[in-house]
């Protein structure tokens, strides 16, 4: 971690304030029966911004994540991909689903697939590109985020941190506008979770629209521009990674980060 | 004894038409039931609403039922079959298609509901999600249930045996009657003939298991 943490300043230029933003969340409600998990969220992410979603256990930071794709319907608002709202269920929203990369906690590559297969399959199925170029592509992906020597395994034969670098380079294979990051470390034991993080850096230096839930401080300093924290359900505090961390402005950002800088 | 030997090609008739009632009903139970299962789990209320109605209304109803229906209520309300032996396998496929729907629904809950959610999330509809990515896994878990149906199945068929079609179980009868001294030996080897067709499927059920638990 040592290397990650001296680099105190974002060493991402902040992506230019011009044209509208890729994804935009207003005034979004949602409801668990009577829990309240998304209240009044206005947040909007512009193109080529990293924004990682911080905040304690059960505040909904996850649920913000899979509102973005529908995998979690909301109660009310609105939320925009590139200008357009979120289709209902159907055919236009599988299509909106291929602009948006999800990257799960529990990585959940297909177990009954090989790698390769795993990362070839949606651009064959959803977008219909042509067999070779599918596995040309794929592989390029796959040595890209350093796993090619393993595409022909199946992913439980993997360790995890490789299967969660497969889950990347099947989301990307989709050519996704935005990628979305639901705790992708903190299912990985210590030693592996390096290298995750640093194909997330490298994708944030090559200008990727991201949207990170992590409490990884080193990967925020580094690769984001701007920290939300999350509490009840509600944005509570956003700010550029060094302010937040250096000085929280609500008390429960500073609770939330004496816990977790003591463990 | 002889009854049994003299009446050989009797048997070997039917023999014929169980095996052949059974394989055409098991097929047409097995794509009913995916179906089904489908509409099961399917986002659409009215699918699930209909699924689940088929269900608790056909494993309820005893299969007898259902063939005094499709063979002799159905015609009357312009549900023509070209004969019995379709109205049998009609019957025998909508009534097993019920327990197919279930056993394949279970196995589709088996499958963590992590592996739907990354197919949709790379843009897979909900058919490619379930044809691609959920129903090749469930079935691995659902072999060994529906061997179980379908050895069901294949003594269900002697049902169609009270309904003019002349299958194993009719010709037992039918034998029997006419040979009261050698009841016995007939019914046993009517009885043969049952477990020649259900005890390879027992194998086979056990065979896939392991092979199945050596995949994972
Ligand atoms: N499918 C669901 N049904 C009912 N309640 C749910 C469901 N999913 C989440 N919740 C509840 O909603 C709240 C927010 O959950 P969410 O998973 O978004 O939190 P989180 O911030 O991601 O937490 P964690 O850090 O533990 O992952 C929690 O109280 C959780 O128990
Ligand atoms: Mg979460």
């Amino acid at each position: 971690m040592t290397a990650r943490d001296d680099a105190s300043a974002p060493s991402a230029a902040p992506p230019d304030g011009t044209g509208e933003p890729l994804v935009v969340l207003s005034d979004v409600q949602k409801y668990f029966g009577e829990l309240h998990v998304l209240q009044d969220i206005n947040l909007s992410v512009a193109h080529g911004e990293v924004v990682v979603v911080i905040g304690p256990s059960g505040s909904g930071k996850s649920t913000l994540c899979r509102a973005i794709n529908r995998l979690e319907p909301i109660d009310s608002g609105v939320i925009t991909l590139d200008g357009q709202p979120l289709p209902a269920e159907g055919k236009a929203l599988a299509r909106l689903r291929a602009d948006v990369g999800m990257v799960f906690q529990a990585f959940n590559l297909f177990a009954h697939k090989t790698v390769l297969q795993n990362v070839m399959l949606g651009p064959m199925k959803a977008k219909n590109v042509k067999k070779s170029e599918a596995e040309a592509d794929a592989m390029r992906l796959l040595e890209r985020v350093g796993v090619a020597n393993q595409a022909q395994k199946l992913p439980a034969q993997l360790s995890g941190g490789q299967q969660q670098r497969v889950a990347i380079a099947r989301a990307l294979a989709m050519k996704p506008k935005v990628m979305l990051f639901d705790e992708p470390t903190s299912a990985l034991d210590p030693e592996m979770i390096n290298e995750v993080l640093d194909v997330m850096t490298d994708l944030a230096k090559e200008g990727m629209t991201m949207v990170v839930v992590t409490h990884e401080m080193g990967f925020a300093r580094k690769a984001a521009h701007r920290v939300v924290f999350m509490d009840d359900g509600r944005i509570v505090e956003e700010a550029e990674p060094e302010e937040f961390f250096s000085r929280p402005k609500s008390d429960r950002a500073k609770d939330f980060l004496s816990k977790i800088l003591t463990h | 004894m002889d009854a049994v030997v003299s009446n050989f090609d009797l048997y070997w008739q039917g023999f014929r038409m169980t095996l052949v009632l059974t394989l055409i009903s098991a097929v047409a139970a097995l794509v009913l039931g995916t179906l089904l299962a489908a509409c099961r789990v399917s986002p659409v209320v009215s699918l699930r609403w209909f699924g689940a109605t088929y269900v608790e209304l056909v494993r309820n109803v005893p299969l007898t039922i259902l063939f005094f229906f499709f063979i002799f209520v159905a015609p009357q309300i312009g549900i023509r079959t070209p004969s019995f032996f379709v109205s049998a396998c009609v019957a025998l496929s909508v009534y097993t298609a019920a327990f197919v729907c279930e056993a394949v629904r279970s196995g589709i809950n088996s499958v963590g509901v992590g592996q739907a959610e990354a197919a949709r999330s790379i843009g897979l509809t909900f058919t490619q999600t379930l044809q691609l990515i959920v129903l090749p896994q469930a079935f691995r878990t659902v072999v060994p249930p529906l061997i179980n149906i379908f050895i069901a199945l294949t003594k269900n068929t002697s049902v169609a045996g009270g309904f003019a079609v002349t299958e194993l179980f009719a010709i037992g009868r039918r034998l029997a009657n006419a040979n009261p001294a050698d009841v016995i030996p007939v019914l046993v080897g009517i009885g043969v003939c049952y477990l020649i067709l259900t005890i390879p499927s027992g194998i086979l059920a056990n065979w896939v298991e392991r092979k199945v638990a050596f995949a994972r």
